[in-house]
């Protein structure tokens, strides 16, 4: 299982509405508690493909975002992007480039009213859906 | 000499390099690994050549991308 603060929810929809039709991502960090990683602290980093189709971390972002979770006891859980116009899954793209199978991979759509946040475990060419807690702070 | 890999200190061997250290770490994937030291990006072609100096903070990055 996967919790997400309401909060922390509302902070990347909005920054991934603002941004759309470019895509949107950032980082999650937090605490591993069992088999529980519980998101402490969202991420909003720059997407350096600045594309509608692409995202990509910048690095320089990533490194201070790391430096942040350690300085504050935090430890990476994953990252999250938005898919403007198509479903809440990991496209052929976002499965051959999630070369961290630890990490949680979150995808928010937009492409309906209603935004679809879902959090996967990627591993090869193989997604499986995690369970995603919204919490009320 | 003592260098510092993602926050933690480590004792290692004068001259380690950052392909060598690369290995000992068992980076996965390590052709999508980004590399920092000191804050300063190491490109992935310059691994073999850059040399560690005691004291140096090393920080390992993955590629983070996608596309829908």
């Amino acid at each position: 299982m996967i919790k997400l603060n309401r909060s922390d929810y509302e902070k990347i929809l909005a920054h991934a509405k603002n941004e759309a039709p470019v895509e949107a991502c950032g980082l999650v960090a937090g605490e591993i508690s069992g088999n529980d990683k519980i998101i402490k602290k969202v991420y909003i980093l720059t997407n350096v493909d600045h594309a509608e189709e692409h995202f990509t971390l910048d690095p320089k972002e990533q490194l201070m975002a790391i430096k942040d979770m350690r300085a504050n006891g935090l430890v990476p859980l994953g990252n999250w992007h938005s898919h403007p116009v198509s479903p809440s899954r990991p496209s052929d793209e976002d499965k051959r480039l999630a070369y961290d199978s630890s990490a949680s991979y979150m995808i928010l759509s937009l492409m309906d009213d209603e935004p679809v946040l879902n959090s996967f475990h990627i591993e090869g060419d193989k997604a499986e859906k995690e369970e995603l807690v919204i919490e009320q702070d | 000499m003592t260098i510092t890999v993602a926050g933690v200190k480590k004792e290692v061997n004068d001259g380690l390099t950052v392909a060598q250290l690369v290995i000992d770490e068992k980076v996965e994937t390590p052709q999508y690994v980004t590399v920092t030291i000191n804050d300063d990006f190491v490109e992935n072609s310059q691994f073999e050549e850059a040399v560690l100096h005691d004291g140096d903070s090393v920080e390992f990055l993955y590629f983070m991308g996608g596309g829908q």
